[in-house]
């Protein structure tokens, strides 16, 4: 082994830094076609959800009944609605409702849950147990039905339906970093720095968050894709925007009635949402790859 | 290789295991440059090498077990005849486990923990169709007993979780022979057991294997070890056989330079001092730290009967003296460990003191306690663990400095610089993780951060076992210079009765966390008085095979009596 | 474990239970019932936006409610009065809360046992040929089925199920709940995520006890490829598959909400749907305590499981 590793370490560059870092990053997304096709559709979703005026010019709202129901061709990739709607136009204002507020959201729930999890990682015996047995119950609750009671308190709308998604999450957010907290504080390197009389907020600063927080962000960014299939499940259930607005789920729901003859209606905004789940899932495992890699 | 041609040529002497260039690589980069080897039918071969040197890489191609991404590039393999390389996934799972048998090396996780002893040892009986189902059970039985387990029947019927690292051991021996296999391989069979464990399984294996007549392939780190047990013994080295020989030539005429270094750094071969002390110190060196019959207990898990607590330290008490170094020897469980965690107050005793430099450290709060952090330090058993894996090897060694305000930023990355180079990690290395760094290179920076803040006083657990014997001997020899030139003491907590030999003034040895018996190291070791320590002495493999006794040792080691009466105390249930 | 040992363990899980459903019954209550500004509001649909509703009306229903008695005395009463089976009357239609779950409830398990029942085989095998196949082409084609299974919209696959297997090649009833043709189509549209999710944990698992030293062992011992992969392999990689499966159940449960809504059929997830919908809030409280319900019991029935499966663990925690 010892010949092993000291073989590994020669062939490494020894420049450390930010320039080697991101020539990783780059190595890695161009040795994975999958992770770089994800990476794309990730960054076009997002730029979709805050400037769909680059796609488009067409307005999604604005009925043509001469070209009602018209399947995908030229001039229309997605096809067009009953109104005479173009589809394509619809999934991309769509994007807004169902992704800004989302990644908000989860944010959101990742900085509560986490909070709450490194509270409980730190705090005294008898408050870790009471947060712990919280934490406990809330995910043995379907993170669904929490959505759902949510949604129930806080009345419908894109905004309220994101925030059910986020707050759904923080139970999960905060098992992880109460998980990684008792790991990183047990272990040997922070028994050390306290050996050599290192305070407690330095320890905490300089080695517990810094080793906590990185499974943290994986499992963020894992339960955004999550998160963006739960909003779009909630607006297929008519909790979501209002009728006339797209949104993803809700333009599936719309494109029901017509599911034997337009199947357009409903397949090309269910495969968006599916791709974005996707890829946003892809990302989600480079970021253990690349974890890997360092 | 003259020993291979003989197995061609002879018809009357054939190999059982004639083993002829053999080249392994993993994923293309080459793990076995060709290997020559021979074994005859009944005996015993060692092969030593130290990590990365290809000996159990050629132990797994023996049996066709190579994992994934590993295979045989040239070369060939005959096994009692037949041509190994050539036989197919099916003719050698034919073979494997009937005519040649592995035992596994690490005991307590190389058995199946959801099934039971019983049915695992049956298995190799089902799987040749040696036995019907009812017919292997009742062999199974018969078979554990054999390779020494109390109770056969009542054992096959437990899990591996309910039975101690010796008695699993045992059950793998009892798998491996159940079949009679006609060469057995062994794979570092007893390095995760305690030394006295150690001594008893390889004995009783060696016992088993000659009435059955069983070849044996024994691959070991140890140098004694191989000694003792083999016949002839092969070194290997990076993928290549560096020299092969009867046991006796390799240990007092080794002709390789690399065999012979590793002759020289194995510390149960050679022993030798690596400290040398005035003869008669004209004023004695003042009491650095005294701990004074220190308790530990800790609590149990509730259980509806029994004791609330256990007691893991018991009554301990010893001196470390200013400049000295004192070792703390015990096998797993003897509260060597946990004695260093109360005396650096990581952990807080139940009962009894430490005094360093005449003050209590029991009687400090953290805040109190910090001037001390100063003075006494800590390298870790396992320096990989006790490196933070963001840090680099420089911003490690700062880190002390960092704590306690030292110079400032610049002046601090110089002086971990310089503290690296004392410690002779090459200036190439000061910016990398710990990840990228080895074993050995990971304990130089341990130690490096030790001694950064000029403690009196350096606490080191386990310093070097998980270290090759040739690094284990150079951070040794480095301990000890930078105690001639620091004036530094050593708690050395170890259970390596010939590496504390080499470095200690003071031994102390613990035996269920009591103190079984104290002293000078030449004394202890020339005559030791509680047969827990004799026993101890007894299983520091090598001795038998040891060449010459070099001048100043004094230790006598006539009392080789199969240490019976440790037995149990070393092959402790779990509870 | 003895007997007694056993009905000391089971006493204490029962407690345990319990207090479980009392946190979901608070912390439905602390959401449903304090979190919005005023219930009687947002249930009459009411408020700046909605229709004139008469003052008089609001406030026989403010009394009728408890809601103008102080909060610890309506979460006490609440809570005498769940704990008879009594979680007040249906804001919409004022059918008491508990029989409009029994009419639903039968149905919406039928559909979870099916979904179960296709899911634990499918994600079985999937992860057991996976990490079997020597073929790294199959290996990883079948372990990027999961990762998609995971990432489609459970009601875009119910819908995609219809178009194709119903209205194209008329193999099955589109909707409603004639017959156990009906049944088939939800079932699978409901197992796909479950079954995706516990062959993404049992394939991590299995690959990780295939490094494990005790595996080679059994090679050692000249044991066959698929015997140490069943024998030796799968047992030792089932617990976190079998933790999964607890929350799974749970997970199908609350998707039925959306997959009778996809298939136009009548349970509990039906009710639960509309009740959200018309912000109904006793019947949303009462659906999440009756799910927890479940839950709590799945949970029980797997933690009774895992002794079963692996020696080591001993009921009431682990042994060393």
């Amino acid at each position: 082994m010892t010949g092993l590793v000291t073989g590994l370490a020669a062939e490494a560059p020894l420049t450390a830094g930010p320039g080697r870092r991101a020539l990783g990053a780059a190595r890695l997304l161009l040795s994975r076609p999958g992770l770089l096709v994800s990476v794309v559709v990730v960054l076009l979703a997002l730029t979709a959800a805050f400037l769909p005026g680059l796609f488009t010019s067409g307005d999604p709202l604005a009925a043509a009944p001469a070209r009602s129901l018209l399947p995908p061709g030229p001039g229309h990739p997605f096809g067009t609605d009953q109104l005479g709607r173009d589809l394509f136009t619809r999934v991309v204002y769509g994007a807004g409702p169902s992704l800004k507020v989302t990644v908000v959201a989860v944010a959101a729930g990742v900085v509560l849950g986490g909070l709450l999890g490194l509270v409980a990682g730190l705090a005294v015996r008898w408050l870790d147990d009471v947060i712990a047995r919280v934490i406990e119950v809330l995910l043995a609750v379907p993170s669904l039905l929490l959505s759902l009671t949510l949604v129930t308190a806080l009345g419908s709308g894109t905004v309220n339906v994101a925030l059910a998604v986020g707050l759904a999450n923080v139970a999960g957010f905060a098992r992880i970093m109460r998980a990684e907290v008792l790991r990183v504080r047990t272990s040997a390197y922070v028994e050390a720095a306290e050996a050599f009389g290192a305070r407690r907020h330095s320890v905490l600063l300089r080695h517990v968050l810094p080793n906590a927080y990185g499974p943290l962000l994986a499992v963020a960014t894992l339960s955004t894709g999550t998160a963006v299939l739960a909003v779009a499940a909630l607006g297929f259930l008519g909790y979501g925007a209002a009728p006339p607005a797209p949104e993803w789920g809700a333009l599936v729901a719309q494109g029901r009635d017509y599911l034997s003859s337009a199947w357009w209606l409903t397949t090309m905004p269910g495969l968006t949402v599916a791709a974005v789940a996707l890829a946003v899932n892809r990302i989600a495992r480079a970021e253990g790859e690349w974890a890997g890699l360092r | 290789m003259e020993v291979s041609g003989m197995g061609v040529t002879g018809a009357a002497v054939t190999w059982l295991l004639d083993a002829a260039g053999v080249r392994v690589s993993y994923g293309g980069r080459p793990a076995l440059r060709g290997i020559d080897l021979t074994v005859g039918r009944g005996e015993v071969v060692a092969v030593v090498g130290e990590s990365g040197s290809g000996k159990s890489t050629f132990a797994h191609a023996v049996v066709g077990l190579l994992p994934p991404g590993g295979r045989i590039d040239g070369g060939t393999l005959r096994f009692d005849g037949q041509e190994l390389t050539a036989l197919g996934p099916r003719g050698m799972r034919a073979l494997r486990g009937r005519d040649i048998a592995l035992v596994p090396q690490d005991p307590m996780v190389s058995l199946n923990p959801v099934q039971r002893v019983g049915t695992q040892v049956a298995e190799v009986l089902v799987v040749h169709g040696l036995a019907g189902r009812g017919a292997a059970r009742l062999a199974a039985v018969e078979l554990l007993a054999q390779a020494g387990l109390p109770d056969p029947a009542v054992r096959a019927r437990q899990y591996p979780h309910e039975l101690s690292g010796g008695m699993r051991q045992r059950v793998l021996i009892a798998i491996a022979l159940a079949a009679r296999p006609k060469l057995l391989i062994a794979d570092e069979p007893t390095s995760a057991l305690d030394a006295t464990v150690q001594r008893q399984i390889l004995d009783h294996l060696d016992t088993l294997t000659r009435e059955l007549g069983t070849a044996v392939l024994l691959i070991t780190h140890d140098l004694g070890v191989a000694a003792e047990r083999a016949s002839r013994v092969v070194v290997m080295s990076q993928g290549r056989v560096v020299e092969t020989g009867a046991a006796r030539e390799i240990l007092e005429s080794p002709r390789h330079d690399y065999t012979r270094a590793l002759v020289a750094a194995a510390p149960g071969l050679r022993p030798r001092r690596l400290v040398t002390r005035d003869r008669e110190p004209r004023t004695p060196p003042p009491d650095l730290l005294v701990a004074e019959s220190l308790v530990k207990d800790f609590p149990l898990p509730r259980a509806s009967a029994g004791p609330r607590t256990v007691r893991a330290v018991d009554r301990v008490s010893f001196t470390v003296p200013a400049g000295r170094t004192v070792a703390l020897v015990g096998e797993s469980g003897s509260g060597k460990s946990t004695t260093a965690r109360l005396v650096t107050r990581l952990a807080e005793p139940t009962a009894g003191r430490v005094l360093f430099e005449g003050e209590d450290l029991t009687a400090l709060g953290r805040r109190e306690l910090r001037p001390f952090r100063r003075r006494m330090a800590l390298v870790h058993q396992n320096p990989y663990a006790s490196l933070d894996p963001r840090f680099t090897a420089a911003e490690i060694v700062a880190e002390p400095l960092r704590i306690f305000g030292v110079g400032g930023r610049r002046s601090r990355r110089e002086r971990a610089r310089e503290l690296l180079a004392r410690v002779a990690l090459p200036p190439a290395l000061h910016d990398r993780r710990p990840a990228r760094l080895s074993g050995g290179q990971r304990q130089r920076v341990a130690i490096a951060r030790a001694l950064a803040l000029e403690p009196a006083l350096v606490v080191c657990d386990e310093p070097v076992s998980g270290l090759d014997v040739s690094v284990q001997a150079q951070v040794l020899e480095l301990l000890a210079a930078l105690q001639a030139e620091l004036n530094v003491s050593y708690l050395f907590i170890s259970h390596d009765l010939a590496v504390v030999r080499q470095i200690a003034d003071h031994v102390v040895v613990m035996k269920d966390g009591t103190v079984a018996e104290a002293g000078e190291t030449g004394p202890l070791f020339a005559e030791p008085r509680h047969d827990y320590t004799r026993a101890l002495l007894a299983a520091v493999p090598g001795q038998r095979a040891r060449p010459v006794a070099p001048a100043g040792d004094t230790a006598r080691v006539a009392d080789r009596a199969r240490a019976e009466d440790v037995d149990h105390a070393g092959e402790r249930t779990p509870s | 474990m003895t007997r007694r040992d056993m009905a000391r363990y089971l006493a204490r899980r029962l407690a345990q239970a319990a207090l479980v459903l009392w946190a979901a019954f608070t912390l439905s209550f602390i959401v449903l019932y304090l979190l919005p500004g005023d219930p009687i509001e947002i249930m009459t649909g009411g408020g700046a936006s909605g229709d004139a509703v008469d003052p008089a009306q609001i406030a026989a229903l403010r009394h009728e409610y408890g809601f103008d008695r102080p909060l610890a005395v309506q979460y006490l009463d609440r809570l005498a009065a769940a704990l008879h089976g009594d979680f007040g009357r249906s804001v919409t239609s004022g059918v008491p809360v508990l029989g409009l779950i029994r009419t639903g409830l039968p149905a919406t398990l039928t559909l979870t046992g099916l979904a179960v029942a296709l899911a634990v085989p499918a994600g079985a095998g999937l992860a057991l040929l996976a990490t079997y196949t020597r073929t790294p082409r199959l290996r990883r084609l079948l372990l990027s089925l999961p990762s998609l299974g995971v990432a489609l919209p459970t009601f875009w696959v119910g819908l995609v199920l219809l178009q194709v297997v119903s209205f194209r090649l008329r193999l099955l009833p589109s909707a409603g709940d004639a017959g156990p043709a009906a049944q088939v189509l939800p079932a699978v549209t409901l197992a796909v995520p479950a079954a995706a999710a516990l062959a993404q944990v049992l394939a991590r698992g299995l690959d990780n006890v295939l490094r494990d030293p005790y595996v080679e062992t059994a090679h050692a011992k000249g044991a066959g490829r698929l015997r140490v992969h069943l024998r030796h392999v799968a047992p030792n990689a089932v617990i976190p598959a079998l933790t999964l499966l607890g929350l799974v159940i749970g997970e199908l449960m609350t998707n039925a909400v959306v997959v009778e809504t996809v298939f136009s059929r009548d349970g509990l997830g039906r009710i639960t749907a509309t009740a959200v919908g018309a912000e109904d809030i006793p019947v949303v409280q009462g659906v999440v305590v009756v799910s927890a319900v479940v839950i709590v019991l799945v949970n029980l029935l797997v933690d009774l499981a895992y002794p079963l499966l692996d020696p080591r663990i001993v009921l009431g925690g682990r042994a060393s």
